[in-house]
């Protein structure tokens, strides 16, 4: 470390970064892993956006326009859920705002395992190209449930589904290994004083995240391990010839599922937290519900996951037990909306950019929080099943809910990690256009669900054809805003404004906006002490 | 990080290696829940399974149930599968007997072996199979019809279960497969017929 350049200059020795291949292609900085997690989402959120503009040209108008046929529609369904699942939100929220902040938040130097952090990031890079690559040998159009006997060699005989199976494996092994850092760096390095429960949300929100990768990602790695044998090697794991069972693989898949839902939110529900306590400057109410209420969601969420199941030929009392268990989460999450409801309630509130991605979060993460509670129930489930109702649901947390929530952290935290505020004025456009766009594309979708339209088709009947067009012209303004989304990033590195080491003022108290935007390459020279 | 101390960095390797041994856990539990999964629904009788290798019919006489007989075949084995009756009236806590019939459309020998449950799924603790063809893979011949016998009875306590006491009928449900190891013998090891797959749409005018 004491080379002879390094004495020449002792006092800033902390802050010389290494060129530009060992920076950024062997880095172990939790910062600047952070940053390469945030462009790895933003890449592939552009095959993911990509694809879906596919879909809604397709579905704008009945019969078949782009794609050849119901496989080919289903190839890019599949690729359009796993890209968005595993390769956008997942980078985004855990790797990319959960690398940058979680140590400087805790007041740590870095993460507990740097080098480990560093082989999360790059398993992701060949999962990807895995995960792409398998669009063009033929595809998995298995829809990301990879459902057999739809997913068998039977059916989907190309080398397509098993590219795609090892692409989850790559990005489940890169999970395990973030979930067990962040757990060791939450729970190890926080800085003197920094108890638990004096935690930020965020990291609550991350710690909690952490344990539900550890507890459900090695439980869809095995069943798509049978999956893979079933397919090459003469296994019968799923196959009733060979006296296995299909059903046994939606239990498996749905225990991993269900919490992969609440790993893709609960991050966001922090950076909310941070958000709306920030531009309200108050401290966020009822704290410790906040992070309790999260644990609860987090436990709760490993026993519901039947409910995925109601049509799969699940016996009535258990239909029973998943509903009720199901609807009990609704009290946690209703904790949750109602304390940052309570946040806001009589603040000073700024009406910024990530302002109105937070707000805009809670209105729309309640709508799809309420067609969940609909949709929980066995009976009603039985009908709206596989319809675009749930399409319209699951599009309602996650589309709106999990991605207003990573937008939000961007325009909070731009100024922080690049050093350089972004354009007010083009934020407001992209939330207005994107905040228009996705709910004229997904509010429909619960009407033709309601009327028996039903998901994974390339076509429809005539009279579904009105909403569908509307739906779809609402896709193309919500691509427009994904235009202007990358405008505002253009604008942001390029801009000359300096972004101050808080620009958000008084209601900002978290740790990061103690240190310099953006912070030194080294974050804390000295662990801070916390009163 | 050059500045971590020795005893940090020790704490830190033994909260990752109880983290990835939780990690370890799940996949191992993944791994066994193909035989938990099995083992459940035969202690439970969960999904209409039927309880095996109890005890003896207890010969007392409870009360009487229809028992209905269904049978399905999957496309991939050439059988012709049938009950050999409809329905048939079942005194519980005594003996019964009854036979379904197969017959090979296969031009050599053929495989199969069979899936069951009982439908209320509710039944399944209260249905015995003392013998059934089920149990075993069964070899058809070219062209060869078998009458296959199963024995069971019916547990008088399902008039007891307030779960169960109004059942009157309870179906017996078969699907017969072509077992994997005769299938790839026959090469019939089913792949995607150009219904789906890539060359659907290769062959679209």
């Amino acid at each position: 470390m004491a080379t002879a350049s390094d004495t020449h200059h002792t006092h800033d020795h902390h802050d010389h970064t290494p060129g530009f291949v060992a920076r950024w292609f062997f880095s172990t900085n939790h910062k600047d892993i952070g940053i390469l997690y945030l462009i790895f989402a933003v890449a592939a959120a552009l095959v993911g956006v990509g694809l879906s503009l596919l879909m809604r040209l397709e579905l704008a108008s009945p019969g078949l326009q782009y794609f050849a046929d119901g496989q080919a529609w289903n190839v890019a369904v599949t690729a359009h859920g796993v890209v968005m699942v595993f390769f956008v939100i997942m980078p985004a929220l855990i790797g990319g705002f959960g690398n940058y902040f979680v140590p400087i938040m805790i007041g740590a130097p870095d993460m507990a395992f740097p080098r480990l952090n560093n082989i999360s990031f790059w398993l992701l890079v060949p999962a990807l190209i895995l995960a792409v690559g398998s669009l063009f040998v033929g595809g998995a159009g298995t829809g990301w449930t990879l459902y057999p006997p739809l997913s068998n060699s039977t059916y989907q005989s190309g080398m397509g589904v098993d590219m795609a199976l090892f692409a989850l494996h790559l990005a489940g092994a890169s999970s395990i290994l973030g979930a067990a850092n962040f757990i060791t760096t939450i729970f190890n390095m926080r800085a003197p004083g920094m108890t638990l429960h004096k935690m930020p949300l965020f990291v609550w929100g991350m710690l909690v995240t952490a344990f539900l990768l550890l507890l459900s990602v090695p439980v869809l790695g095995g069943a798509i391990t049978m999956l893979i044998t079933d397919r090459n090697f003469g296994t019968a794991f799923f196959d009733p010839a060979g006296g296995g069972d299909p059903v046994l693989f939606q239990h498996l898949f749905w225990f991993f599922g269900h919490p992969e839902v609440y790993i893709m939110i609960l991050p966001g529900f922090g950076i909310i937290s941070h958000v709306l306590s920030t531009f309200s400057r108050k401290p966020i109410f009822g704290y410790l519900g906040m992070a309790y209420a999260m644990v609860a969601i987090g436990v709760v969420g490993f026993v519901v996951w039947a409910h995925h199941m109601f049509t799969s030929g699940i016996s009535v009392d258990t239909r029973a037990y998943f509903m009720a268990a199901t609807m009990v989460i609704a009290v946690p999450t209703g904790i949750k909306i109602f304390s940052w409801i309570a946040t806001m309630w009589g603040g000073s509130i700024r009406f910024t950019t990530p302002m109105l991605f937070a707000i805009g979060f809670v209105f729309l993460f309640t709508v799809g929080g309420v067609s969940g509670v609909k949709l929980a129930n066995a009976s009603v489930d039985v009908i709206l099943h596989n319809t675009y109702y749930v399409v319209a649901h699951f599009h309602y947390v996650l589309s709106l809910g999990a991605v207003f929530s990573i937008y939000a952290g961007f325009y909070y935290w731009i100024g922080k990690m690049s050093g350089k505020q972004y354009p007010e004025f083009w934020g407001q456009i992209h939330f207005w256009m994107t905040f228009i766009g996705v709910n004229l594309t997904f509010f429909p979708m619960h009407f033709l669900g309601a009327q028996g339209m039903p998901r994974r088709y390339p076509d429809y009947p005539d009279a579904f054809s009105g909403w569908n067009m509307v739906a779809s012209v609402g896709a193309y303004i919500s691509v427009a805003s994904f235009v202007v989304f990358l405008y505002v990033c253009w604008r942001t590195f390029t801009s000359k404004e300096v972004a101050a080491a808080n620009p958000w003022g008084e209601g900002a108290t978290t740790l990061e906006w103690q240190v310099s935007s953006p912070p030194p390459f080294h974050t804390f020279d000295e662990l801070p002490r916390i009163r | 990080m050059p500045g971590l101390n020795p005893d940090l960095a020790r704490r830190n390797r033994k909260v990752a290696t109880g983290a990835l041994l939780i990690g370890g856990g799940m996949l191992a539990l993944s791994f066994a829940s193909v035989p938990l999964y099995t083992l459940f629904c035969s202690v439970t009788g969960y999904g209409g399974t039927p309880q095996i290798g109890g005890a003896a019919a207890p010969g007392i006489a409870g009360k009487s149930v229809t028992v209905r007989f269904n049978a399905n075949t999957h496309p991939g084995l050439p059988w012709s599968f049938q009950p050999g009756q409809n329905s048939m009236q079942v005194v519980s806590g005594q003996d019964a007997m009854a036979f379904y019939t197969a017959e090979s459309r296969a031009a050599g020998p053929s495989t199969g072996i069979s899936t069951y449950n009982v439908t209320p799924e509710v039944a399944g603790p209260y249905f015995h199979k003392v013998h059934c063809f089920c149990f075993d893979e069964q070899t058809l011949q070219a062209g060869q019809r078998v009458e296959m016998p199963l024995s069971f009875w019916i547990d008088p306590k399902i008039a007891d279960d307030p779960n169960t006491r109004d059942i009157r009928t309870i179906t017996l449900s078969y699907t017969f497969f072509r077992t994997l190891a005769d299938a790839e013998r026959a090469g019939a090891l089913a792949k995607a017929g150009p219904h789906v797959g890539k060359q659907s749409a290769v062959q679209r005018p």
